[in-house]
């Protein structure tokens, strides 16, 4: 073994392989020990904490479960809903994502679009004066109804005779994909008017219909290379049969890509659970995630970091899970999309 | 499956087997039939109503927030349109030391930085000027650009290397953007380059070196605070010894913005590391054979062989860390709270600051002025390095 891994043409010679793992190593400390510090902090008491460094259980400090016992128990309640509410806003999210992110991926990658570019501006058109008839004290369900009733009329009567630029799939997927660009800061005060207006701040819903907004782009930015694998030939042969297009998307072209599916969907669960900016303005109490559980400790009861550890591991855990099961996976999204930017 | 009647769904308006389905016209097949025809649309209208219900439209809001006054009143709000009022008062107001900083007087040291740099830009801008044909869109574009960062780097110069000159939040969020993303390329590609070495073992160091990305970053933020606390921290004997002893480094300026790149650079080495990692595997390998039969040494084949390999997909991750390093945000709110003072505020964490104190306006003046400098940032960065690096091939 020895033998081949110095001959063969990319083996580093034996100091060359010391020097490799030297540095591979003190990264590898460099990646743990913050790990290792949290798992130990969330064993110690406030004492071992409070009385300077300890780094090593049953030789410097006695372990304890004494944070456990208190975040779990004493605490369960409010432990357990911001969990909860990660969990339920991450995997609604995730899964509506998916379904959004999936259709689009797939119609953009089989069907021909060519829009009008002036279609586009009249909509939104007519969604601005539909905004400034609701600020303006319009009830916003006659609003839309009479923004998409003139919308239609427009486009049946006039667009369809109108020329100009036209929008084609690489124009739609580019666009779809750019929004990842968007500083969330910048589009997050009317999101939070919105739902402030409709009444939503604080309820998981807000948070999931932002999330599926924040993480589309990805989604089909990471589905688009699974989707292109899949040979045309199967699709056709089914339509043959007499499928439609529906039929084909769900009983073909889905499980064929099942593995990208997975994968987009645990990457975009990550993203979702990991989530802080959008949910520190959309949601405080009720709909608390548990970023926000963490993020407010210090503020509530200062650096009492035995509880923070425990807190932050319950969070980090399944995410790390995660990490090691999609490892593979996310090197190759990465690049493939990367590749060709 | 249940499944649905076998139905024929054709094509093509006059396909023979469409006509009985036609001749009632809500059957079910007849339905089944329209919306097999308004697939596309169907499929795309979802994903496109979410992003422009939830992102255009909120992004022209914003414009528009950014050039009025925000009031809420009883069961509602107000605005009034104000004109660049807010943008006046970020660039020559009151929240000008905050957004800008404070310029201070630069002495020897400042003007020589200034200089210098100044210079290597100056130089890279003309020969890449030089290198294509020379039209007048070119050289328009290089000189917004040359103006463009000249300014930047005298504003950069007076707030950070002049005495009494204090960097804004605008200054910091470069910062955090060019360091970071820089360390973060050059750790991340030499991991990258000792992992694809052959070593026994390297699938472990995969794994680990992946993790930190996929960890929340609010949890990432409280674990550096612990580990960098001076008094209770595993580094606090280091510390005492250099006589640090009770001086967290969070409460000098400069050491808190060590602390919040050095937790950046932990949490997105990674993803440099990953992507750059399968560019070099996935790199064709006779050249490299070729070359060492011709006796190319190691660096000679790295620098003529491997890097213009993957200088496609390197640009690639450097254009996407640059992007996301801009929206820079829990890090510096939960590890240092943007302090001491503003020291370590991005421009996301100056607009959330400024979001609590109710000025939603001011706020989205900030955002937008973050949203300009991502773009234009981005499109300076494909048009003058990315397409050369990813035409080159």
């Amino acid at each position: 073994m020895a033998l081949r891994w110095r001959t063969s043409p990319t083996g580093p010679s034996p100091l060359g392989a010391i020097l490799s793992y030297a540095i591979l190593g003190f990264w590898t400390f460099v990646v743990l020990f913050p790990l290792y510090w949290l798992v130990i902090t969330a064993f110690k008491l406030p004492v071992h904490v409070n009385e300077g460094p300890t780094y090593i259980p049953f030789v410097d400090f006695a372990p304890s479960l004494h944070a456990w016992r208190y975040i779990l128990i004493d605490l369960g309640n409010d432990t357990l809903r911001p969990y909860l509410n990660t969990v339920i806003v991450g995997v609604t999210s995730s899964i509506l994502t998916l379904i959004f992110g999936a259709a689009a991926t797939y119609g953009l990658s089989r069907f021909t679009y060519r829009v009008r570019l002036a279609t586009v501006l009249v909509f939104l058109g007519f969604v601005v004066l539909a905004a400034l008839g609701i600020q303006l004290g319009a009830p916003w369900q006659l609003a839309v109804a009479g923004g998409l009733g003139a919308f239609a009329l427009a486009r049946g009567a006039v667009l369809r005779r109108v020329g100009g630029p036209r929008l084609g799939n690489a124009d739609i997927a580019f666009w779809m994909i750019s929004q990842r660009m968007l500083p969330p800061v910048a589009i997050v005060i009317p999101i939070y008017i919105l739902f402030q207006r409709l009444g939503m701040l604080d309820t998981r819903t807000a948070l999931v219909v932002a999330y599926i907004a924040a993480n589309l782009p990805i989604a089909v930015w990471l589905l688009r290379d699974y989707f292109r694998t899949i040979p045309l030939e199967l699709e056709e042969s089914a339509a043959i049969d007499g499928a439609n297009r529906y039929q084909i998307l769900w009983r073909i072209v889905l499980p064929l890509s099942l593995p990208g599916l997975v994968a987009t969907f645990l990457f975009i669960f990550v993203l979702a659970w990991n989530e802080y900016l959008l949910a520190l303005f959309l949601s405080s109490a009720k709909a608390q995630t548990m970023p926000l559980l963490v993020a407010a400790q210090n503020a509530t009861r200062g650096p009492q970091w035995w509880y923070m550890s425990v807190l932050i591991l319950l969070m980090i855990g399944p995410v790390i899970v995660l990490a090691i099961v999609l490892e593979r996976y996310i090197a190759r999204g990465l690049l493939l999309g990367a590749v060709r930017g | 499956m249940r499944g649905l009647p076998p139905v024929t769904t054709p094509q093509r308006r006059g396909d023979a087997v469409a006509a009985p389905a036609r001749r009632i016209p809500w059957s079910r097949a007849a339905l089944v039939s329209w919306a097999d025809r308004q697939a596309g649309a169907v499929l795309v209208l979802p994903a496109i109503l979410v992003i422009l219900v939830l992102s255009i439209f909120p992004l022209l809001f914003s414009l528009y927030l950014s050039l009025s006054r925000f009031q809420p009143v009883s069961g509602g709000f107000r605005i009034h349109f104000v004109g660049l009022l807010n943008y006046r008062k970020l660039f020559l107001g009151s929240e000008r030391e905050h957004f800008l900083g404070r310029l201070g007087e630069s002495g020897l040291i400042g003007w020589l930085a200034f200089v210098v740099l100044a210079a290597i830009g100056l130089v890279l801008l003309w020969r890449s000027l030089r290198t294509g044909p020379l039209n007048i869109f070119r050289l328009a574009g290089h000189s917004v650009v040359a103006l463009a960062s000249l300014l930047a780097l005298w504003l950069a110069v007076r707030t950070i290397v002049a005495s009494g000159g204090r960097p804004g939040t605008l200054v910091v969020t470069w910062v955090y953007v060019f360091g970071g993303v820089a360390l973060q390329f050059l750790v991340g590609l030499l991991l990258a380059s000792l992992c694809a070495q052959q070593l026994p073992g390297r699938r472990f160091f995969r794994v680990v070196f992946l993790l930190p990305m996929m960890i929340t970053p609010v949890g990432v933020a409280y674990t550096f605070r612990m580990l960098t606390d001076t008094g209770k921290g595993p580094f606090a004997p280091i510390a005492h010894w250099l006589g640090y002893a009770n001086v967290s480094w969070v409460n000098d300026p400069w050491g808190a913005r060590v602390a919040v790149m050095i937790g950046d650079l932990w949490q997105w080495t990674p993803f440099m590391f990953i992507v750059l990692l399968a560019a070099l595997e996935s790199q064709s390998p006779e050249p490299i054979e070729a070359a060492i039969v011709d006796g190319a040494n190691r660096w000679q084949i790295f620098w003529h062989i491997t890097v213009p390999q993957i200088a496609p997909v390197a640009s690639t991750v450097i254009l996407i860390r640059l992007i996301e390093a801009f929206k820079i945000f829990d890090m510096p709110n939960v590890l240092t709270g943007g302090g001491p003072g503003t020291a370590t505020e991005s421009l996301t964490l100056h607009a959330y600051v400024l979001w609590r104190s109710l000025d939603y306006g001011t706020s989205a003046a900030v955002a937008y002025s973050l949203l300009f400098v991502v773009t234009f940032v981005g499109i300076a960065y494909v048009r003058l390095v990315h397409r050369r690096l990813t035409e080159a091939l």
